[in-house]
């Protein structure tokens, strides 16, 4: 894909859309949009029906989840153009208790994709009138896909053989849960100056990560 | 009582509510655990409601907690009748963001093993399809075929499901002697069985009962729903990830994008059975194109140095072992990498922090936007029809509910 030609498209969407989309950037050569929550469906009506864009498949809708921000969650809508063949995503922000206007009257196929944010994240859209949960049991509390929430999960299930049905239990682990932190044991170490240290060359590029993310 | 009176009532007393059926979770035409909770007006169904989620794992969040390196055989485990095609779409996404590139060697086997998988997954869909609207002669002959090509995935990788193959940065090790010219033999074969079970189903009139004019679904539907490959293909819109935004050195091979006219069952069936003979091309060229080389990328910080290396040389142990525990970091940022899975566009979202494990890892599944339209496809159908619509959507459970 031709990234100049994506520049070009981002500079013309950022002046067609100005106060909507607040920025842009590209990562790997890939189109980002930063956008504002309340424009979303102004945002992508253009995106899909402009000649110069023409984003006519919205291939996913996904969240991800940032607990330390204010607005921790993100939307972000992944766009294909076949006429165009770019791709391109609008990202949004929210949080718990702020809605996001349901684009499923400009692409049929947000629907399910809605659902699936508001059963995995508790983002809630407004205008989606199937907003059911999609992935989890029947019944099921909270949204396991946050951060916040445990991968083993609160309940387990089994069948009981007297009552003859399903009984939901809370979760016994037999072994504590463990979260593998494998990130650099030695790293307490090399912080550290011994004697000799200052003689070693040090790498220009150390496969070493810097100390971001220590294994949530 | 008069004759009319009489009609009067009979039409009042046929006034009922919308019959509620359950079609599933256990139902050997679902494939797989769909339930499926259909409205309906006598034969006819009103509203589709499937109710998918009865094989959700939770992929995307055990992910969260997985090195990269423990989380590409998840991708083995979401679409279990393509899993080289997802595993492909995992190990394109980490490359870009780390910026290494694939020897060519690596890059043909791939392209290689996913056309296979290709001819595999389309095998089974077929003749699981017809198996579904009554045709069991095609199910006990393409199982038999299909399981040659699981025997190639089993001798490159030592397993036929969970291969576990495709690696970031390659492929776990080179193909085995012999594997390419057995393969080639194969590729030369297997038109025979295409011809055969072709003649079982494209002029089948029984076949043709149940597939044309089922399940019509416009070019501009497709694209509203969010439609991808062969889905999208059979209402006649000529895009594929293959050609339009090539990957692995797709853009040196040779091949046609079929699609369909009608965008009925019928035709869905009809591009699939084109796949697998592009496929097949696709494959007789890798072979006999196949360059030698390396097999994956021998940067160590990403890959594991041989074996024999590590006997001798201190570094590459350490390689190894940081590799095996710690695992490869990512560098921070974020990409979107689809690829042309059998079924449609696979794409990971994959957002890095520059630790060792991924922060978030989207799962976008073809079948998921495909089984969403299941409801607007059914409508105005018999019950019947049902059955061949969720055939010809070619879903699968693993993937649709991650």
């Amino acid at each position: 894909m031709a990234t100049d030609a994506l520049k070009d498209l981002a500079d013309y969407i950022m002046e067609k859309l100005a106060g909507s989309v607040v920025s842009y950037e590209f990562f790997n050569g890939e189109l980002s949009l930063n956008a504002k929550r309340a424009e979303i469906k102004r945002i992508l009506n253009f995106l899909r029906d402009d000649k110069e864009c023409s984003f006519r498949l919205l291939l996913d809708v996904c969240g991800a989840d940032y607990p330390d921000r204010p607005e921790r969650f993100d939307v972000i809508y992944n766009l294909l153009s076949m006429r165009h063949n770019h791709r391109a995503r609008v990202k949004i922000t929210t949080s718990e208790e702020q809605s996001i206007d349901s684009v499923t009257d400009i692409f049929s196929a947000a629907g399910w994709f809605e659902r699936e944010v508001w059963d995995m994240y508790g983002v809630l859209f407004d205008g989606n009138i199937d907003l059911r949960r999609i992935l989890t049991d029947y019944g099921f509390e909270g949204h396991p896909q946050r951060k916040d929430f445990p991968l083993t999960g609160y309940v387990e299930l089994r069948y009981d053989d007297e009552l003859k049905r399903v009984v939901y239990e809370p979760v016994k682990l037999t072994q504590d849960f463990r979260n593998f932190d494998a990130l650099s044991p030695w790293e307490a170490i090399t912080d550290m100056q011994l004697p000799g240290d200052e003689k070693a060359m040090k790498p220009e590029h150390g496969w070493k990560s810097t100390k971001t993310g220590s294994g949530s | 009582m008069s004759a009319e009176k009489q009609d009067l009532d009979i039409a009042e007393e046929t006034q009922i509510k919308p019959f509620t059926m359950n079609f599933g979770p256990q139902h050997p035409a679902a494939h797989g655990v769909l339930r499926l909770v259909l409205e309906m007006e006598g034969e006819i169904i009103e509203r589709a409601d499937p109710h998918i989620g009865l094989l959700h794992r939770g992929t995307e969040k055990l992910i969260e907690h997985k090195t990269y390196m423990q989380a590409l055989p998840y991708f083995d485990r979401l679409d279990y009748v393509c899993p080289l095609n997802q595993e492909h779409a995992f190990a394109l996404a980490t490359e870009k963001l780390l910026g290494i590139t694939v020897p060519k060697r690596g890059q043909y086997i791939r392209v290689l093993f996913c056309e296979l998988s290709r001819v595999i997954n389309h095998i089974f869909n077929i003749t699981t399809f017809a198996l579904d609207v009554g045709a069991v002669t095609p199910a006990l002959w393409g199982f038999e075929e299909r399981e040659k090509g699981m025997e190639f995935i089993e001798r490159v990788s030592g397993a036929r499901l969970h291969s576990n193959y495709f690696r970031t940065g390659g492929v776990a090790q080179d193909m085995p002697a012999g594997l390419l010219e057995d393969m080639a033999e194969w590729v030369e074969e297997l038109p025979k069985f295409l011809t055969d079970l072709e003649s079982l189903l494209t002029n089948n009139r029984i076949f043709k009962q149940r597939t044309v004019d089922i399940g019509i679904v416009t070019a501009d539907e497709a694209r509203d729903w969010g439609f991808s490959g062969p889905m999208l293909r059979a209402s006649g819109v000529p895009w594929d990830l293959r050609k339009a935004q090539p990957y692995d050195s797709y853009e040196e091979f040779d091949f046609d994008i079929p699609t369909g006219k009608t965008g009925d069952c019928y035709a869905r069936y009809l591009v699939r059975m084109a796949e697998i003979y592009e496929s097949l091309k696709i494959m007789k060229q890798a072979i006999e194109k196949m360059p030698d080389g390396d097999v994956k990328s021998n940067d160590y910080k990403v890959c594991p140095p041989p074996r024999a290396e590590m006997k001798s040389s201190m570094e590459a142990m350490i390689h190894h072992f940081k590799l095996y525990s710690e695992g490869y970091h990512v560098p921070a940022g974020e990409t979107y990498t689809a690829v042309e899975a059998p079924k449609g566009e696979f794409g990971v979202y994959l957002v890095a922090d520059g630790s060792n494990k991924p922060y978030r890892c989207r799962i976008r599944a073809p079948g998921f936007a495909h089984l969403q339209a299941l409801d607007f496809m059914s409508r105005g159908h018999q019950l019947a029809d049902t059955v061949s619509i969720i055939g010809s959507l070619d879903i699968v459970f693993g993937e649709i509910d991650r």
